[in-house]
């Protein structure tokens, strides 16, 4: 298990941007992308905010050329959307030129045409083709065919936590030979069924998401899609490929104390941090940046600040949370803030933890409150998801 | 490298049938709920009662693999299924489509995301090492299987619990009706449809009720020709269809599948092929139910006629698993009698 995991592409699409570039430029700028709700009726329309990106179905359809009789729900449009710029910039033409497996994971899946067809099914035929689109296996099969892709096909839905699991995992095959190439990552769009479902936990703000203040409310919810192309090193420069950063390290863990609720020490997050400092064969110190889960929850912050101080001591690195941008993303936020991590490394950058005013009374933990620069080698990223999933990828140059 | 053994195996089905060398009857229902057994024998009553059946089926399997391998407390829990916990997401949903978003209360919606069952395992257990979910339609356990593979070959992990979890829900039911995937009035040739869960537990030490060796698994989405593709990953493997004494295929001959299977059989021809899919159902972890068929025959070297489709049963040393369902998510599992 001794090859070097490359990364030699990224594609997203936020709440801040539809491209790598353009998501750069707002975490640069501060430019966020939290607002009120568009793409759907909800009663709840009023005391919300969310992170909706900036494209409708029908332009993400265009600009994928997808014939009239597709079946792709929003979750596979982003999802789409976002394998073909990593695609494009790993310079892939061809998915099957290389042993070249997909890994993605969603929470929602076809939610989001579940719920608005979920009994309209019994009377229109014509929107009988997207029954088969709700299960969370659908984007990543419709992904896979229209880039042509031959080989291991799967899907992760570890809740939050579940694109770090995707990446822990391409990197795994890669390491293990049992592929050399790997498109991972995640997509996940809003949907009724998960506003409703986090208003009933009463962890939705209804104001900007405020990580680690101490007068935090609540996240917002938001969508994304982000994959990175993985690739064995050795195959990556017998190319000649660019190579942007490394996966060096990985950690899975279960915090095993609630369905829902973090531990009040942050067992699994602890767990999880150290198990990829151990992969990476690393130190707590050589961490550069960390950019944390951060939801903006009473209850996440709390825990993963313990954890970290657990993992870190006093020493704490530099760190931030990105969601106050996004939203949170579900099981699209550890791809997204995979491509944030690598755009850290790339232009030696800290991003701000925005809207950050008060320090928690737990702790002294001061998040990085503005984009500064310094010098980045390793980044810690870390996701955590309802059913105690918590996993941690490291990053580095 | 580390072997990796099957110790313990958790079955719930369509039929109340423990052993595979007892008698089983062909379904005929189109829809066919799994036969629940008396969770409090394994479960609390009180946690009981909130559960989802998804859940009390997964615990309630995985809990007699466990028993049988001996293993207190695993260090990992893997699973794979395709519709997840649909029963509450259902439920959810309806709240919310039917009141207009008020009224609604958190739990349904904690207990339907994908990995509850894990979670709830992990939970119950007080298992804090690697946990995953797999939700890939027809492949999604053997995803879980290959991870456990994985990590017990590299010496990452000892004892790893994997299963395969899908129930049906009313609702979905009659869509995937619709939708020709379960056999209706409307296509009389779609599938008959199922529920289970089937658990695993996998270690790196062999035991005396070891039933198999887990040799080798390959996923592939799609598979241009199936006979090169079986032929290389058996030669990896170093064996060959020749060497391989039974073939345990999830036949499930609708009409859209007799393409694909007559292609995978002909590989096999004169061989003796096992199938399962017409007594247990088709669902998108059906395909778990067929190793547990492989491990036991290799363990008890019979099983009930009601299983054959071909040959004859005798020694057997290497059995092959083959799942695929719409020419998708083809799946190859290689077991070899542990020693």
């Amino acid at each position: 298990m001794s090859k070097r995991v490359a990364i030699t592409g990224m594609g997203i699409v936020s709440a801040i941007g539809n491209s790598v570039a353009e998501n750069f430029d707002s975490l640069k700028n501060g430019k966020i992308g939290i607002g009120k709700i568009s793409l759907f009726e909800t009663r709840h329309q009023n005391e919300i905010l969310v992170g909706e990106v900036k494209m409708s179905n029908v332009e993400l359809e265009n600009s994928l050329h997808l014939p009239h009789s597709h079946n792709y729900t929003r979750t596979a449009l982003l999802g789409a959307f976002a394998v073909k710029q990593a695609l494009q910039q790993a310079n892939i033409t061809d998915c099957n030129d290389k042993k070249t497996a997909f890994i993605s994971s969603t929470s929602v899946g076809g939610m989001d045409f579940t719920e608005k067809y979920f009994y309209e099914y019994f009377e229109n035929t014509e929107i009988e083709r997207f029954i088969t689109s709700h299960d969370a296996g659908h984007a990543s099969h419709e992904i896979a065919e229209l880039i042509g892709l031959e080989g291991l096909v799967t899907t992760i839905s570890t809740a939050c936590s579940s694109a770090a699991n995707a990446i822990m995992l391409g990197a795994r095959l890669i390491k293990s030979g049992r592929a050399e190439r790997v498109i991972v990552g995640g997509t996940d769009a809003l949907s009724k069924f998960t506003i409703n479902g986090f208003k009933t936990l009463m962890i939705l703000s209804d104001t900007y998401n405020t990580p680690f203040d101490d007068n935090r409310k609540g996240l917002n919810l938001g969508e994304a899609a982000a994959y990175l192309v993985l690739e064995a090193e050795e195959v990556a420069l017998a190319a000649g490929k660019n190579i942007l950063a490394y996966v060096a390290g990985y950690g899975n863990a279960n915090d095993a104390f609630h369905q829902t609720a973090s531990s009040e020490n942050g067992d699994g997050a602890y767990l999880a941090m150290e198990k990829a400092l151990k992969v990476a064969q690393i130190l707590p110190e050589a961490v550069d940046y960390i950019n944390a889960h951060g939801t903006a929850t009473p209850n996440n912050d709390l825990s993963e600040g313990r954890a970290l101080i657990r993992a870190f001591g006093d020493k704490v690195p530099a760190f931030s949370s990105t969601k106050a941008f996004t939203g949170h993303t579900l099981a699209a936020a550890a791809a997204i803030e995979a491509v944030y991590s690598v755009l850290a490394i790339q232009n030696q950058c800290i991003y701000p933890n925005l809207n950050f005013k008060t320090p928690m009374q737990e702790f002294h933990l001061i998040p990085e409150t503005k984009f500064v620069s310094a010098p980045i080698k390793t980044v810690l990223s870390n996701s955590f998801g309802f059913g105690g999933n918590c996993s941690t990828i490291i990053f580095t140059k | 490298m580390a072997k990796c053994f099957i110790n313990g195996i958790g079955v719930i089905a369509a039929q109340d049938v423990l052993l595979p060398t007892d008698q089983f009857s062909t379904l005929n229902e189109d829809v066919n709920l799994a036969v629940e057994p008396v969770y409090k024998e394994l479960i609390a009553p009180n946690l009981i009662r909130r559960m989802s059946k998804g859940v009390k089926m997964g615990i309630y399997a995985s809990q007699v693999a466990l028993n049988e391998a001996n293993v207190t407390v695993p260090d990992a829990v893997i699973t794979g299924t395709g519709l997840g916990c649909i029963e509450d997401s259902e439920k959810f949903l309806k709240g919310i489509l039917d009141n207009d978003e008020q009224f609604l209360t958190p739990t349904s919606f904690i207990q339907s995301t994908h990995n509850t069952v894990g979670a709830q395992i992990a939970l119950r257990l007080q298992c804090k090492g690697y946990n995953f979910t797999y939700v890939n339609r027809d492949s999604s356990f053997e995803m879980a299987l290959l991870d456990g593979l994985m990590q017990i070959k590299a010496d990452e992990e000892q004892n790893i619990l994997v299963g395969g979890i899908d129930e049906v829900s009313d609702h979905t039911i009659k869509l995937l009706q619709i939708a020709e995937i379960i056999r209706s009035e409307k296509n009389k040739n779609a599938a008959l449809y199922a529920e289970g869960a089937n658990f695993f537990a996998l270690s790196n030490t062999k035991q005396e009720n070891t039933y198999a060796e887990v040799v080798d698994v390959i996923i592939c989405n799609q598979v241009a020709d199936v006979n090169t593709w079986i032929t290389e990953f058996l030669a990896k493997n170093n064996t060959s269809i020749s060497e391989v004494d039974a073939v345990v295929m999830g036949i499930n001959n609708t009409e859209v599948n007799v393409q694909y299977n007559q292609s995978l059989l002909a590989v096999f021809q004169h061989k003796t092929i096992l199938h399962y899919k017409h007594l247990i159902g088709q669902f998108d972890t059906a395909s778990a139910y067929g190793l547990g068929l492989a491990a036991q025959y290799m363990k008890h070297k019979k099983v009930s006629d009601n299983f054959i489709y071909s040959g004859s049963i005798g020694s057997v040393q290497q059995v092959l698993l083959v799942n695929q369902n719409f020419g998708k998510d083809y799946s190859l599992v290689l077991l070899k009698e542990a020693n």
